[in-house]
């Protein structure tokens, strides 16, 4: 798996990039899947499988789409766009190592799941939404709640359960909503989220189909391999189908579910070839490179904002950290992680800026330099920031707090002196 | 569904079929398929989308088709339902009203024969009621639509041809309190959906042989309007329960331990509580009516209360 970025677009022939249906192979399947050190058997059966794929359906796969685009220059962003997405990705590589570190300071507690490794799936494909757009994700969520704009010291007080958090403290890691940056969660169940973003989807299509209003906001949902033998997540492939809703099903395969190997859970585990049996483009992508994430996300959101319905984009990627902080990681093979820590989305950006003379080490230094205080500061911030007082226990249970009901004097609860004291009876 | 165009609906046939129980007919050649939406058979995730359309703006009303289905959608109800008003911290309100028909009903057989209230209270951030008459349906139902919680609407598949004169016009019953239903002295009888009608048959035979039975259909399941059932209890000083929930963790399991708590000093003998048997609802007639509370039943517990 190379490092480095070519200058052209990435074509077929390189296993990084798959087309819509595997061409029809008579030689029988290599035995490792991805960048997995455990081998893979082929039963027979699958043989079959591929002769009859050739049969064609007519969905459009995304990747061919892209092929077609003529490209006039040889490189894929600008410099702008580039500084962007490094910093970025330098963003969430340093907040999440300063999450581990206060983690074992005793400042953040209960389930932290980082997301070391994988910032170029969170860059690749957040920066291409507008504030309007909406991301949904799971309890691995610090990152891309950062992507999406929420500032850093919101993201940090949460953790440290203050009420400065942008939850008020109340959602921790695993909780992370923004109503103004259209961050609808932070999840701790997997694939609970997946319909919440087929529901927001919905809300896009009824705004522009119903209430007529021009609504071309899409939404992202963002979830695990390991996700992808849940229920939800097929219940809503349909939906998201069926009901043509500007939906992108992003799957962050990064092989293991805490210790659970994608190979031993899934019956067929190249994810992507589940979309087309909904009837969506069905599209592998290198996780690990983000600017073939960003190609991919383009023509994905693309194809969502002209209304032409839900694209599933398996992106192959690695955690270079535990599932959480308490996991001890003992069951991943070194070889396996030395061979992603290799392929590191940062290392390989800065390569592909430096080489092609978008960047000099300079001023990516600065920009390292310049995420370092930022992270710092939100420290600084978290830290010196009150705690929840007892007055915001009963706040927030309901939007309507009559919800309470109406106590034996006659009065709602609500308007019991003590509710907002966080002491009343409810 | 006229007044505010956020108002939609969402389920298993409530489109082109009308609904199973004809709730929604007509609905979707008024507002059209898109408003009523038919979903695929898949409760956890369109419960979820009602919920994640709630959060972007939309006012959905979820129908559970039995609303036993509801199972399915616990994962939904409970985590985000509930609970992500919260965990948001405020930021993202649910405005939705998950409805549809429960309850044990003519020799349905014990899976379409649940009370899902029992499972659903102790969830925080939602509200239940439970409607019994036309006129407290269409009220609940527009003030759950209008209410900025989650609300979940019980309604009763043996109440859908009752038959009522209601006005025409706007109105709304408060979804926290209580409905009195016939006023008295002697014993306060409390229940809810469908067996409001056999405590009302209950009571006429418990008038004719002289007692004065103060009947009140508590409607919210949760929260408990304990005013109007407290202002009953310092009048009556003793209370009878009648509910459909199993003897296990009921809304009488839960009403009781409230009354104890809050009206302990005011009772003249214990709170008795009839519920139906903690058995799967059998397919035979027989056997399916006596798991349920039946007005003879009800009468003698009001004799031996009021001895």
């Amino acid at each position: 798996m190379a490092t480095s970025f070519s200058a052209t677009l990435p074509l077929h022939g390189s296993q990084e990039n798959r087309l819509l249906l595997p061409p029809i192979r008579l030689a029988p399947l290599p035995s490792s899947f991805l960048g997995s050190t455990r081998s893979l058997t082929i039963p027979s059966s699958r043989r079959l499988y591929h002769a009859h794929a050739a049969r064609r359906s007519p969905v459009v796969g995304v990747q061919e789409v892209v092929k077609e685009k003529k490209v006039t220059n040889s490189l894929l962003i600008t410099k702008e766009e580039g500084l962007v997405l490094y910093e970025d990705m330098i963003l969430g590589r340093s907040f999440e190592d300063m999450c581990a570190q206060m983690y074992y300071r005793g400042k953040m507690f209960g389930f932290v799941h980082l997301y070391n490794g994988q910032e170029a799936v969170s860059t690749g494909f957040i920066k291409l939404l507008t504030q309007s757009d909406s991301v949904v994700s799971t309890y691995r969520d610090h990152v891309h709640a950062l992507s999406k704009g929420v500032s850093a010291r919101a993201v940090m007080s949460e953790l440290f359960g203050k009420v400065t958090g942008c939850c008020r403290g109340q959602g921790g890691s695993m909780h992370m909503f923004s109503k103004e940056h259209n961050m609808l969660g932070g999840f701790a169940f997997i694939g609970e989220g997946i319909p919440v973003a087929t529901g927001a989807a919905f809300t896009s299509k009824y705004k522009r189909e119903v209430l007529k209003q021009d609504c071309e906001d899409v939404t992202v949902a963002f979830f695990g391999d390991g996700t992808c033998n849940n229920g939800q997540f097929y219940e809503c492939l349909n939906m998201a189908a069926l009901y043509k809703l500007p939906i992108i099903f992003v799957v962050e395969n990064n092989l293991w579910a805490i210790g659970m190997s994608h190979l031993r859970s899934t019956s067929d585990p190249e994810i992507w070839k589940k979309g087309p049996a909904f009837g969506m483009p069905g599209v592998h992508v290198d996780g690990m490179d983000v600017l073939k994430v960003r190609e991919v996300a383009k023509e994905a959101v693309m194809r969502a904002r002209r209304g032409e319905g839900p694209t599933l984009v398996e992106c192959e990627t690695y955690r270079f950290r535990g599932h959480s902080l308490a996991d001890p990681d003992e069951l991943r093979d070194a070889a396996e992680k030395a061979k992603y820590a290799a392929r590191d989305p940062i290392t390989a950006l800065k390569k592909y800026l430096v080489e092609n003379k978008l960047a000099s080490e300079g001023e990516l230094k600065t920009i390292e330099k310049k995420i370092d205080e930022l992270v710092e500061e939100a420290v600084e911030f978290a830290d010196a920031s009150p705690q929840p007082g007892r007055s915001q226990l009963l706040e927030n249970v309901f939007a309507d707090p009559k919800g309470f009901g109406i106590g034996p004097d006659g009065r709602y609860r609500c308007e019991d002196p003590k509710f907002t004291e966080g002491t009343a009876q409810v | 569904m006229d007044r505010d165009p956020h108002v939609c609906v969402m389920g298993e046939d409530v489109g082109h079929y009308g609904g199973s129980y004809k709730v929604t007919k007509g609905l979707a050649d008024k507002f059209g398929d898109l408003r009523v939406l038919d979903t695929p058979i898949c409760e956890n995730a369109f419960t979820g989308m009602g919920i994640g359309a709630a959060m972007t703006g939309l006012r959905p009303v979820i129908e559970g088709m039995n609303m036993g289905f509801l199972l399915l959608a616990f994962n939904q109800i409970s985590n985000n339902c509930g609970m992500l008003h919260y965990t948001s911290g405020g930021q993202f309100t649910i405005p939705v009203v998950i409805r549809g028909p429960g309850g044990v009903g003519r020799q349905l057989g014990a899976e379409h024969s649940q009370r899902l209230e029992s499972y659903f209270q102790s969830i925080p951030g939602i509200q239940m009621v439970a409607c019994s008459t036309p006129y407290n349906a269409k009220g609940l139902m527009k003030a759950a639509i209008r209410s900025e919680n989650p609300v979940i609407l019980f309604e009763h598949v043996l109440l859908y041809n009752l038959k009522e004169k209601i006005p025409d016009e706007e109105y709304i019953c408060n979804l926290e309190e209580a409905e009195m239903v016939r006023p008295g002295e002697h014993i306060t009888i409390l229940t809810y959906s469908r067996m409001r009608y056999h405590v009302m048959q209950a009571a006429k035979t418990l008038v004719n042989k002289g007692y004065d039975p103060e009947v009140i259909d508590i409607r919210s399941l949760k929260p408990f309007d304990l005013y109007t059932i407290g202002n009953s209890v310092k009048k009556t000083h003793r209370v009878l329960i009648v509910e459909e929930c199993m003897r296990t963790g009921g809304i009488g399991a839960s009403l009781t331990a409230a009354i104890n708590e809050n009206f302990h000093d005011y009772l003249d003998a214990p709170v008795m509580c009839l519920s139906s048997q903690d058995v799967p609802t059998p397919y035979a007639g027989t056997l399916e009516e006596w798991t349920v509370v039946q007005p003879a039943q009800i009468v003698t517990a009001v004799e031996q209360l009021c001895q």
